[in-house]
């Protein structure tokens, strides 16, 4: 076999591209956090670093690279560092299978906008957020305190509660598209008007939508499921023991996660990075311009997602802990089944 | 017994429908919220913005000189005795010939200490003084890093000179 060092260049370029961009994105995504957060309660928000504040997210990681690191004398050294890591780890490597925009024809080639275009894409995405559990758990484990555990524990149970629900409603959506690759499940969702409906899967599978969202919340931790992380009523949470970067890099993870969640909604439900009248648009501007527009569009719907998943957090309190295993188990799991089961009668009877 | 008209009734029917779906309950509370966004901020931006003080609000204190440029203190002691905190100290001397510019009365105090972190700022010695020497301006007392640079001594207190700050 050949090595095709042109591929392998421009692979590597796109990920560093994408891995800066996501970087870039949860970073600011803090700063619009402390903005959302301000506005909504009639306050200003960070403004002193720079025009509006914009600089206080450089601020904040120059501050927790400059803290103390503190590692507990009876912790297991290596899976306590091992924790943050890996919940960045998998963060970012979320990001991989997210196709960003179409694939631009050139004289010389063909330059696809995506890492990787496996065809079990979404089980991709699965098996890389059940991983992120791990992060949490070997965390809160290492840490040798009894609250880190009990609440890495509790966010554990969580992230594999909702899992279950989240797959299940995912398992309708595919019914209807026939695939796992989600550049197949985008190239569906072509435009947006098609043979008399609506082309994004939103409009096929509201209800499946509204249960990957909710379980989307408890997944990445977010109010009103952050209850891994509530700092004063539940001791903190699993990050209890870390300090510093390690402690940056739990936060900062679940910002990437915030981001990458926010795209693959978008890319499942949202039509990624189609648009309506594309096809036009597409014939009159040049191909590169038009895989840009068609990145700017996943981008603002990426964005309009994270917004969304703010205003929710600055407007719900907290689950208990029995309401939040109540829902997942008792609601979401039965209704993502029925769903599962209309979707296949329809497909069965209605459409053929 | 009914201390206000404000008491309601709680409603404890068993829940409708949409209640235990909870959805319209969301929709009610982010229309509430994404409705703050547009309001007004409650925030002062303090170092551009001031708010304007009370016209009795008391401040730092300082020590006043005549039109001549004389300190009016003669370290008569009344502003320690009215003080309540004890904050205040002095000593006096008198006046040698040829300090007539210097100090209006024949007394004049050498000494002159306000510990800072002992005022309350009532304002006692300004009502107490007989020559109008001491006044609290609208100064807010500033932070310091030691307990020593609390104690403000006379320099720290009197008021610049009217005739030599002219001639500047």
């Amino acid at each position: 076999m050949q090595l095709d060092i042109a591929f392998i260049i421009e692979k590597l370029l796109l990920i560093s591209v994408i891995l800066l961009g996501s970087l870039g994105i949860a970073m600011y995504a803090t700063w619009a956090e402390r903005k959302v957060a301000a506005v909504m309660q009639d306050r200003r928000g960070p403004n002193r670093a720079g025009f509006m504040g914009l600089f206080q997210p450089l601020a904040d990681g120059l501050k927790l690279f400059f803290k103390e690191e503190i590692i507990p004398d009876r912790s297991t050294r290596f899976l306590f560092i091992l924790g943050p890591a890996l919940a960045m780890l998998t963060a970012v490597m979320t990001s991989a299978v997210v196709p960003w925009g179409p694939d631009i024809v050139t004289e010389n080639g063909v330059i696809t906008l995506q890492v990787a275009d496996i065809n079990i894409g979404i089980l991709f995405i699965f098996g890389v957020v059940s991983l992120g559990v791990y992060g949490v758990m070997l965390g809160g484990w290492a840490s040798n305190n009894k609250f880190s555990l009990l609440s890495s524990i509790r966010a554990a149970s969580q992230a594999i509660s909702y899992e279950l629900a989240m797959g299940l409603s995912l398992v309708a959506m595919l019914m209807m598209t026939g695939s796992l690759s989600l550049r197949e499940i985008v190239e569906q969702q072509h435009g947006f008007w098609d043979a008399g409906y609506f082309t994004w899967n939103f409009f096929k599978q509201p209800l499946g939508f509204f249960i990957f969202l909710v379980c989307a919340f408890a997944e990445l931790n977010r109010a009103p499921f952050d209850l891994p992380e509530c700092e004063s009523e539940l001791n903190m949470g699993y990050h209890q023991e870390y300090s510093s970067m390690k402690l940056g890099f739990y936060l900062f993870a679940e910002y990437i996660n915030l981001f990458i969640s926010s795209t693959v909604i978008a890319t499942l439900f949202f039509g990624g990075y189609n648009f309506p009248f594309m096809d036009q648009v597409a014939a009159s501007v040049s191909p590169v311009l038009f895989a840009i527009i068609c990145v700017l569009t996943l981008l603002t719907k990426a964005i309009c997602i994270i917004l969304f998943f703010m205003f929710i957090r600055w407007t719900l309190p907290r689950f208990r802990y029995d309401q939040l295993m109540r829902l997942g188990w008792k609601s979401l799991i039965p209704l993502a089944l029925v769903n599962m089961v209309i979707t296949g009668a329809v497909i069965l009877w209605v459409i053929k | 017994m009914k201390l206000t008209n404000r008491s309601a009734q709680v409603n404890r029917d068993p829940m409708t429908f949409g209640e235990k779906i909870y959805l319209p309950a969301i929709a009610k509370g982010l229309s509430i919220t994404v409705g703050h966004i547009f309001k007004k901020k409650a925030t002062v931006q303090y170092p551009e913005e001031k708010r304007p003080f009370s016209p009795v609000f008391r401040g730092l204190h300082i020590l006043n000189r005549d039109e001549q440029g004389r300190e009016r203190c003669t370290a008569c002691g009344l502003c320690a005795l009215a003080c309540p905190a004890e904050a205040i100290t002095m000593e006096a001397a008198e006046r040698k010939p040829g300090e007539e510019n210097l100090y209006r009365e024949e007394k004049y105090a050498a000494k002159y200490e306000i510990n800072m972190l002992r005022c309350i700022f009532c304002g006692l010695c300004e009502e107490a003084c007989p020559k109008d020497a001491v006044y609290l301006s609208e100064t807010i007392m500033p932070t310091h890093y030691s307990r020593s640079s609390f104690i403000y001594k006379k320099e720290d207190l009197l008021i610049a000179h009217p005739h030599k700050q002219e001639s500047k």
